[in-house]
């Protein structure tokens, strides 16, 4: 096989320049099919990772700790005592870059004219940046100056909801320790956009001193948040965290929201279905190129067989064919793919058909993410899978060749 | 076993039959025959008188209903398929009326297409292919796709295909039958030579008296069976 393969790829290579139409026809659709999986992967990857980025900022980040209880009620009730010394040594370990403690409870915000049920966050203002949208999500007014701070942020399309304005007055009202209801007056300090807008009604944010005292709770928080390197490899962390206050509820992300964990998932499911439909069609394709220029090359195969090629060289042949036209696919393929990330790397905009779609959390605007597993997947399955299904052309090649079909004139 | 060394191809007793539907077609009917070394041999006979089975009984391309056929001493009505192809690729060379050439492959390379398969190195095969095309009259048409030669050159080239390993045995079925009478001549030169140059015997079929005057031996056909064996001067 191998003294013969510079013959047959020579064959191959000048069979394909026989048809060049047809040729041209089934290396466009295999590049194109190429380029779709390849694409189709880098954008949804892209959108995922938009998701993921936007919720861990969105206050969840890559771990947090809670009292028991919390997170199935997340009730003034289930709060938790401000770090004692281990876990404050344990947050200060650099597998920790940045981390807060919040109030975080479920309020009633009034103004003159409307009410809203949202849920109040205490924070550390300096704190959560680098850990949270909110300190950088202030586009009008100021962002709060310290966990004394007396003013509150709302959020732009809740402050339209209630027809109040920065620089006026709200009131926001809460369970107390003593579960009577507690309330306090706040100015409007600071408007914030936000992406999910849900996210713009859902929370308002005022200093965490400010709350503590309003709930009467002392130093004691709702949550902590933090943040480390890699959301993916937070094990050493959690397993810190855990040792050194075993009686609180400390979970990565992942648990925090299986929602996103779930959407991983799907988008995973729904590539490989992508990946399945493409590659059927494909392979169809390419089947049927193959047959027809086996089927119209009966006779030449015929004499192949008479001058002694060795069956083997003959389905050699027909898969060097093959080959040779996947990996030009391939390579165009991936290149066109690679084109199109580059060209929609300020992001792809799909605001114009997916209202209402950003309000669940899915961002119109996809910055596309080309994951190697993804490239690699994509590629591998073709060039394999390609391959297989060009076993039977070039069987049917390598079969027995009637001698009518070559003497025959 | 002495015969077996002296004659290239030997047949004993060989028929074949084709079964259409329920209809038998008698082909070829209990041949006997023995070809000498170099012989230089002509099958004649009307149309469907069994002359192309009876090439490609002896060429391995098909198999005979009963009977046996020796060719350089090996029975080739009982080799596998693999052996076949392999005695095919070594020992034999094939002359087809039309269609020899693989119109991928320029002249030389359809000459050096068998060497390539029996593994012959590149220099070596090039020098071969080079020399037979010259010795055939095709200097110079060296890199022409068989679809810019004429017949008369595309036989030609098949005829240096056939011939450039050194076979024991070319089998070559009305290689005439495309060419009009002059290129037929000079074709029909060309194999006398081929024949007397090179140790090669040489088994053609035809049923054009000008081309049979070519042969040392005139055998003809009739429904299969062989009815005349003529040596000739
Ligand atoms: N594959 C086949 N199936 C059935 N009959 C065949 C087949 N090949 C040849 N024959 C018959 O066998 C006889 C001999 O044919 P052939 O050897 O081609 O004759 P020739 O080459 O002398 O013209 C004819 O009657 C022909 O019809
Ligand atoms: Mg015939």
């Amino acid at each position: 096989m191998l003294r013969a393969q510079p013959l047959l790829l020579t064959l191959a290579w000048r069979n394909l320049w026989r048809h060049r139409g047809r040729t041209a026809a089934i290396l466009f659709a295999l590049a194109l099919g190429i380029w779709s999986m390849v694409a189709l992967a880098a954008l949804s990857r892209g959108s995922l990772e938009g998701q993921l980025q936007k919720a861990i900022g969105n206050l969840t980040g890559h771990i947090q700790i809670h009292a028991r209880g919390y997170r199935d009620d997340p009730a003034i009730d289930h709060r938790m005592p401000a770090p004692d010394a281990a876990l404050a040594t344990a947050l200060t370990d650099p597998s920790v870059r940045v981390w807060a403690g919040r109030v975080r409870v479920p309020a009633v915000i009034a103004s003159e004219r409307e009410s809203a049920g949202v849920t109040l966050v205490g924070i550390e203002p300096q704190r959560e940046q680098g850990l949270s949208f909110i300190g950088t999500a202030v586009t009008d007014g100021r962002y709060l100056e310290s966990p004394g701070d007396t003013g509150l942020l709302l959020g732009r399309k809740l402050a339209e909801r209630l027809e109040t304005a920065l620089g006026r007055r709200v009131v926001v009202m809460s369970q107390d320790v003593k579960n009577q209801v507690g309330d306090r007056g706040f100015r409007v300090v600071g408007i914030f956009d936000a992406e999910p807008e849900a996210i713009e009604t859902a929370f308002v944010f005022v200093g965490r001193a400010t709350a503590q005292e309003m709930l009467g709770m002392g130093d004691t928080l709702s949550e902590i948040s933090l943040r480390s390197d890699d959301r993916n490899r937070l094990e050493v962390p959690l397993s810190t965290l855990r040792t050194v206050a075993p009686s609180l509820d400390i979970e990565p992300w992942t648990v925090v929201e299986p929602l996103l964990t779930l959407t991983e998932k799907i988008v995973n499911v729904i590539l490989v279905i992508w990946y399945a439909i493409v590659f059927a069609a494909m392979s169809f394709g390419l089947v049927n190129t193959l047959l027809m220029a086996v089927f119209e090359r009966t006779r030449e195969f015929g004499l192949f067989q008479a001058l002694g090629m060795p069956p083997r060289h003959i389905l050699g042949q027909v898969l060097v064919e093959s080959l040779i036209l996947l990996a030009i696919a391939l390579v165009i393929g991936n290149l066109g793919a690679l084109a199109t990330v580059h060209a929609l790397r300020d992001g792809l905009d799909l605001s114009a058909f997916a209202e209402g779609m950003e309000y669940f959390g899915v961002s119109p605007i996809i910055y596309p993410a080309l994951s190697v597993g993804d490239v690699t997947m994509a590629n591998t399955l073709v060039a394999v899978l390609g391959l297989v299904a060009s076993l039977y052309p070039a069987w049917r090649a390598a079969r027995h060749v009637p001698i009518e079909a070559i003497t025959r004139v | 076993m002495e015969r077996m060394t002296d004659n290239t191809v030997v047949l004993r007793n060989v028929s074949k039959v084709y079964r259409q539907n329920a209809i038998a077609v008698h082909a070829l009917t209990e041949i006997d025959l023995d070809v000498p070394r170099k012989d230089f041999m002509c099958l004649s006979g009307p149309s469907g008188s069994g002359k192309s089975t009876l090439l490609n009984l002896i060429g391995g391309l098909d198999r005979p209903t009963t009977g046996e056929i020796t060719v350089d001493g090996q029975r080739v009505d009982q080799l596998p398929k693999g052996e076949l192809a392999r005695l095919r690729l070594h020992k034999i060379g094939f002359v087809f009326q039309a269609y020899n050439l693989i119109p991928v492959l320029t002249a030389i390379e359809n000459v050096e297409f068998v060497m390539q398969l029996q593994g012959v190195a590149t220099a070596e095969r090039r020098e071969k292919a080079l020399q037979i095309l010259m010795e055939v009259g095709l200097e110079g048409l060296e890199s022409r796709r068989p679809g810019e030669l004429s017949g008369g050159q595309q036989q030609r080239v098949a005829v240096a295909r056939a011939i450039v390993s050194e076979p024991s045995l070319v089998l070559a079925d009305e290689p005439t039958a495309n060419l009009d009478s002059k290129t037929a001549e000079n074709l029909m030169q060309l194999l006398v030579h081929m024949n007397t140059e090179h140790n090669v015997t040489f088994i053609f079929s035809t049923h054009d008296k000008r081309v049979m005057d070519f042969s040392r031996r005139l055998i003809k056909l009739r429904d299969g069976r062989i009815v005349e064996d003529e040596r000739r001067q």
